[in-house]
């Protein structure tokens, strides 16, 4: 119990002290038990009074500290501070808000707001009273980073990493790395092709001695926390040595009787078992896809690369954070929305943009030449009815990229842009200049009314009400209908529950805080980038896949961490082992172990998160969090409770 | 009930979260959207740690209601905190009946980091159902 507590008022200028009569709080709390010293102050987080606080500590020797003020979230680490620096342990420091929910939210009642805040200034004293000192729970640290996922935003965050000084390794699980880019040829507004960017990123992955790339790679299993995670990786074998002649390899393709559909091409081709997905692909050695693969030999016979002996290898590493690169999936429209599956022109963007890789001289669809195409935007995004109720970002601006493509690359296209708002964002605003003057036509309505596509006749028309021209009904006989549909998270995103990484609403990666910590998970130590967060292009992408090596690398870096110490705590005496608080934990920080001849639970300090979700599950009341016990709450309660007296 | 003063506004206790309600309630102030100031928060990490017997602590000295501003489906440690909070209303709501008295003393929403309208709409008419009990019990 505290002796010594100091209490200061703020006047925050006259934010507070307008409404709240600070003198009258501040003679109400000091004869509080504990209470030795009662001051206002005009700005409490001013340099002057942060002074004055630290040499009242010094020299009256205080043991807790509770300013009234503002927000914790603007200025409770200032004051934890000050009482660092005065050589008191941050943890007997105690924040009352008195402004944000008090003296702003009851202007219009002075005397209730003043009523209100000598209570809430009072259960901080109370909570303040039984605060104890805490040391931050400290972990060694694993200088290497785990990085899931090879494409843009993975390659440039492991090249960041391994440049910084950290041992990288890149864990891909297809055989080939480049995600999604290496399906795209030329780009918006460069013109490079997604081939070239991923070549330069993987030429620089391959020169770094600190890089070690696994491809065929997935992570089954993970151990540990921040600073010490041990992860253990399968690697499927790509069933080819090392040296293969490019010759023999087209043999021993040309002689495979598989054919599965070609997810490369979002299977509107088909390849063998043996494949790679284009000539100079990297790493350039094919893989045999021993799914479909039925082993009947005819390969081995033609190609002497070809290796049935390579097995299946689980390596065990040790890395002190993981970043996750791990992308999205376009959206895979069900059969029948807007005609797709059922009328065999209506395609996809991704699949269209393949359709323009493949079309040389004139575009070809079905066997048909395509002359005027007509795009539906928002096909999976913007959902009135579906989950999806986030904008892809990056889909305007690729329809509007690949209509100009398509117009420059064959004679006689006409585009028809069925939309509901046009969003190039920043600079990619000049592609829609220049398609509204090649004279691409666009045609809006709302999300309530959406086009309609119908086959009549042997054709394909899309029907809309446009807004743009009071409401007309209008029709365009299309020869090719590219939905454009949006990005959707990863089909196989087990990776995250492995991780125990969160995802939200829209069922991508979740970060802490969107705009202050749009990298950090609640997962210490792994962080996010790229589109496996949300929808982004390849800037956005590159741009947080920088700041997610920033911020692993700055976890790693010292050798040693410093944790929260805000964990939860088992009552030796009152636990009898009955699992409830391990099934409740989201993070596994439970272990169940012997003590004095019972089994009881203990909480692993470094896993655990603090978010106390074990404590009401418990049913013999063994659990408690830190700061937040029992006897902190209901002695708060019991201060709040009071009667007034003003 | 303690008091008898019928203009009294009834006292209620909010149990708001660090990360994502009290965010909300700090913004409700900063736009100065007003709220009877008998109400008073307690902020806990997550509303899936709040435990039943702080409910029943609260009811039981005198809080004329209690009020969780809950994660929902925002809460930053994961999808089953919606059905974990919803779990402690439910218990503490069988509590109440048990020992007669009413569960509607108990109130939970959702309250996402931006819901500042809805906090003080929710604690408004909340407030205004308490304020009717009180007076049906004062005159009783």
């Amino acid at each position: 119990m505290k002796k010594k507590i100091g209490v200061y008022i703020c006047h925050c200028g006259g934010n507070i002290s307008d409404y709240v009569d600070v003198e009258k709080v501040r003679q109400a709390v000091e004869n509080e038990g504990g209470v030795f010293l009662s001051k206002t102050t005009m700005f409490a987080c001013a340099d002057s009074n942060q002074k004055d606080m630290v040499s009242d500590i010094k020299e009256k020797q205080l043991d807790g500290v509770v300013v009234a003020s503002c927000s914790p979230k603007l200025h409770l680490l200032t004051f934890r501070g000050v009482a660092e620096r005065a050589g008191l342990n941050k943890y007997n420091y105690v924040h009352a808000n008195i402004r944000e929910q008090v003296s702003w939210a009851h202007s219009d009642n002075k005397t209730g707001a003043t009523e209100k805040a000598i209570h809430i200034v009072k259960a901080a004293i109370a909570k303040v009273r039984n605060a104890e000192s805490l040391e931050p729970v400290k972990v060694q640290s694993t200088k290497a980073v785990a990085v899931v996922g090879a494409g843009v935003a993975g390659m440039r965050a492991a090249i960041e990493l391994a440049e910084a000084g950290a041992e990288v390794f890149l864990i891909e699980r297809e055989f080939f790395v480049g995600g999604r880019v290496s399906q795209w040829d030329d780009l918006c507004i460069t013109d490079e092709t997604g081939k070239e960017l991923i070549t330069r990123l993987y030429d620089r992955v391959m020169q770094h001695k600190h890089v070690t790339l696994f491809t065929g790679a997935e992570i089954v299993e993970n151990k540990g926390s921040v600073g010490n995670f041990e992860i253990k990786v399968k690697v499927t074998p790509r069933h080819f040595k090392l040296q293969c002649s490019g010759g023999e390899l087209q043999k021993a393709i040309d002689v495979c009787p598989v054919e599965v559909p070609d997810e490369f091409n979002f299977n509107i081709t088909k390849r063998k078992a043996i494949y790679h997905n284009y000539p100079s692909e990297y790493p350039q050695l094919p893989a045999i896809d021993m799914k479909t693969c039925t082993r009947c030999g005819k390969c081995e016979a033609v190609c002497n690369a070809v290796d049935f002996s390579q097995k299946t290898e689980y390596l065990n590493i040790k890395v002190g954070s993981i970043l996750l690169a791990t992308g999205f999936d376009p959206y895979e429209p069900p059969k029948g929305e807007f005609g797709y599956g059922e009328i065999d022109n209506v395609i996809t963007l991704p699949q269209f943009k393949r359709v323009i890789h493949y079309n040389d001289k004139r575009l070809i669809w079905q066997g048909k030449e395509v002359k005027n195409i007509a795009y539906i935007y928002c096909v999976g995004s913007r959902q009135l009815n579906g989950d999806n109720k986030y904008c892809s970002r990056y889909c305007c601006t690729s329809t509007i990229h690949t209509a100009i493509t398509a117009k420059n690359k064959y004679k006689g296209i006409h585009n028809f842009h069925f939309n509901r708002g046009i969003r190039t964002y920043g600079k990619a605003e000049v592609r829609y200049d220049e398609s509204s003057r090649l004279g691409d036509v666009y045609l809006q309505s709302f999300e309530y009314d959406p086009p309609v596509v119908e086959a009549r006749d042997g054709q394909t028309f899309v029907k809309i009400k446009d807004v743009l021209t009071a409401n007309k009904e209008l029709e365009v006989a299309a020869d090719l209908v590219v939905l454009v549909t949006g990005m959707v998270p990863r089909k196989d995103n087990s990776i995250a529950g492995l991780l125990k990484v969160p995802k939200g609403r829209d069922k991508f990666f979740n970060e802490i805080h969107m705009k202050l910590r749009p990298v950090e998970t609640v997962i210490d130590g792994v962080t996010i980038a790229g589109a496996s967060q949300g929808p982004k292009n390849i800037m956005e992408s590159m741009n947080s896949a920088l700041s997610a090596a920033t911020k692993s690398f700055s976890l790693i870096d010292s050798g040693e961490l410093a944790l929260e110490p805000t964990v939860a705590v088992v009552n030796k005496e009152a636990c009898e082992w009955c699992g409830k608080c391990d099934e409740a934990c989201p993070y596994s920080a439970f272990e169940k172990v012997e003590k004095d001849g019972k089994m009881i639970a203990k909480v692993i300090p470094s896993v655990c998160k603090g978010c106390g979700m074990c404590l009401p599950v418990c049913p013999s009341n063994a659990l408690e969090l830190i700061g937040l016990s029992d006897h902190d709450v209901e002695s708060m309660i019991d201060v709040l409770i009071e009667k007034d007296t003003v | 009930m303690a008091g008898g003063k019928v203009n009294n506004s009834p006292k209620i206790l909010v149990f708001s979260t660090e990360k994502i309600s009290d965010p909300a309630i700090d913004m409700a102030g900063l736009l100065k959207l007003h709220y009877p100031p008998t109400v008073y928060t307690i902020p806990v990490p997550c509303s899936s740690a709040i435990k039943p017997r702080w409910i029943m602590h609260a009811l039981e000295q005198g809080f004329d209601g209690v009020f969780i501003a809950a994660d929902g489906t925002d809460c930053p440690y994961g999808e089953s905190c919606t059905t974990k909070t919803g779990e402690i209303v439910r218990e503490t709501m069988e509590q109440l009946k048990e020992k007669g008295m009413d569960p509607a003393r108990l109130k939970m929403a959702a309250i996402c980091s931006v819901c500042s309208e809805p906090f003080v709409k929710h604690v408004k008419s909340f407030a205004e159902y308490l304020g009717k009990e009180k007076e049906v019990n004062a005159v009783e």
